[in-house]
């Protein structure tokens, strides 16, 4: 499981914790978060802001 | 499509314009500033509008960078280069744009549709963006060593700071608001001594209710920073080789590197001079129009229906926005719930101020390695809170129930 920051505000998206309160399950991998998504800290969109890999 | 709007810019009469319909004939659609507001508006709009001519200007070297990032990369390991994202010769390239760097705009020739650059060239637009930006408020003080004192606003600030920090120990923060906090908590996490000075009794008081604030104030001490709250520096004079603060309250404070973070003001100084409305910053309406005709102004140096707003999701917002409205189809900004997440690893915050003027009281919870802040008001609608520590994983959750920002 690998986390992932938005290179626009330093958010990190846990992908073990996923992001539950948003519909996202735990264990969610990054390829498989809603191509709509949102950083749930700045709006970046996930097209226009690659998250990069922190840790794998 | 484009074609469609490229008619329509012909349309227009203004002296500025040109009538034959060829593509490079039609004036660009210029944006002043290449910074996150500048930079996301001409992507969200290149997506729409891949036909006209894009000009961006800007005074700095046009490097796309995360601002926020600038607050917590030492602690990560981060060089200031690293931090950059693409620089301008590859942003104009994504973006099919022209990138004037280190550029200055001397002025806005409103009736003549055209901005009048440093050295004296002119060129015409078939829109304007003003995306200038904010500068750093600079605190009156006394003393030998004033232009000493440094703050970072941009990502040559940093740099430079950064290249200080290697020589220095200890250093002395005016200004216990966001960006303070968030620096303070970074360096004392790679093992600088800070001391963190301003007027306000907790930190972030703008935003936080005292509660908060203080759970952020404890958090950051047991991290290392030092405060001296409630208390005003008043002079920064050359000390060997460092300086020496002076508070109000006679105490001394020796520091080999001071940095101010003590506000920031929108940069309104170009919209005045050409005669657009400004205010705290430059008034616009919901479709984020200036008083000047096809003049429009983003992200920390505009005013949105009275709202200021200097963080990362209501420029977002507002791009998303005016990216359409540029592009022939107007479209209001919306601002959902937007709470401000304060970097401080010692003891994260996230922060959605009630509206200006609401009616209510907070109520403070301690939980379990944290506390809940949340203003409510007298029929007990949630209007805004602020959560500290354990208390921020609560955010997403608080905010279904609050009211958007701006309808």
């Amino acid at each position: 499981m690998a986390k992932w920051q938005c290179t626009v505000c330093g958010f990190i998206y846990d992908e073990e914790k996923g992001l539950p309160d948003e519909g996202i399950p735990a264990g969610t991998r990054w390829e498989d978060v809603p191509e709509d998504w949102k950083c749930p800290e700045c709006g970046a969109s996930k097209a226009d802001f690659e998250m990069v890999l922190v840790t794998a | 499509m484009s074609g469609v709007r490229r008619i329509q810019g012909g349309f227009r009469n203004g002296p500025g314009d040109r009538l034959r319909t060829g593509r490079d004939t039609v004036p660009p659609l210029v944006i002043v500033g290449t910074g996150m507001a500048g930079y996301t508006l001409a992507r969200e709009w290149r997506r729409l509008d891949d036909r006209t001519s894009l000009l961006m200007v800007t005074a700095d070297n046009g490097d796309a960078y995360a601002k926020p990032m600038l607050s917590n990369a030492l602690a990560q390991g981060r060089t200031p280069e690293a931090l950059v994202t693409a620089d301008a010769v590859r942003m104009a390239e994504t973006l099919n744009a022209t990138i004037r760097t280190h550029t200055e705009v001397e002025a806005i020739d409103v009736p003549g549709r055209r901005l009048i650059l440093a050295g004296g060239e002119a060129v015409g637009y078939r829109q304007l963006v003003l995306a200038v930006g904010a500068s750093p408020f600079r605190p009156p003080l006394e003393g030998d060593a004033v232009t000493e004192v440094l703050s970072v606003n941009s990502l040559e600030d940093y740099a430079r700071f950064r290249e200080r920090l290697t020589q220095v120990r200890q250093l002395v923060i005016l200004g216990p608001g966001l960006i303070g906090s968030e620096f303070a908590n970074d360096l004392v996490a790679a093992g600088w001594r800070v001391t963190v000075v301003g007027p306000d009794p907790w930190p972030v008081s703008t935003l936080l209710p005292e509660a908060v604030g203080r759970t952020l104030q404890q958090g950051l001490t047991a991290a290392g920073v030092e405060w001296r709250l409630g208390r005003l520096a008043s002079s920064v004079q050359r000390a060997g080789e460092g300086f020496r603060v002076q508070l109000d309250d006679g105490e001394q404070l020796e520091a080999d590197l001071v940095l101010s973070a003590v506000g920031l003001r929108p940069n309104v100084a170009l919209a005045e001079a050409a005669g657009l409305k400004v205010a705290r910053g430059i008034v616009v309406d919901r479709y984020l129009r200036t008083s000047a005709e096809d003049i429009y102004a983003l992200g920390d140096c505009a005013e949105v229906e009275g709202l200021n707003l200097p963080f990362v999701m209501p420029l977002m917002q507002g791009a998303r926005a005016l990216a359409p409205t540029l592009a022939g189809t107007p479209t209001p900004v919306v601002y959902p719930p937007m709470p401000v997440v304060i970097k401080t690893p010692a003891c994260p915050v996230a922060v959605a101020p009630p509206p200006r003027g609401a009616k209510g009281t907070w109520q403070v919870e301690a939980i379990e390695g944290g506390v809940r802040a949340r203003f409510l008001a007298g029929d007990g609608r949630l209007l805004g809170f602020a959560l500290a520590g354990a208390a921020v994983a609560e955010k997403q959750g608080l905010m279904r129930d609050l009211p958007p920002v701006l309808a």
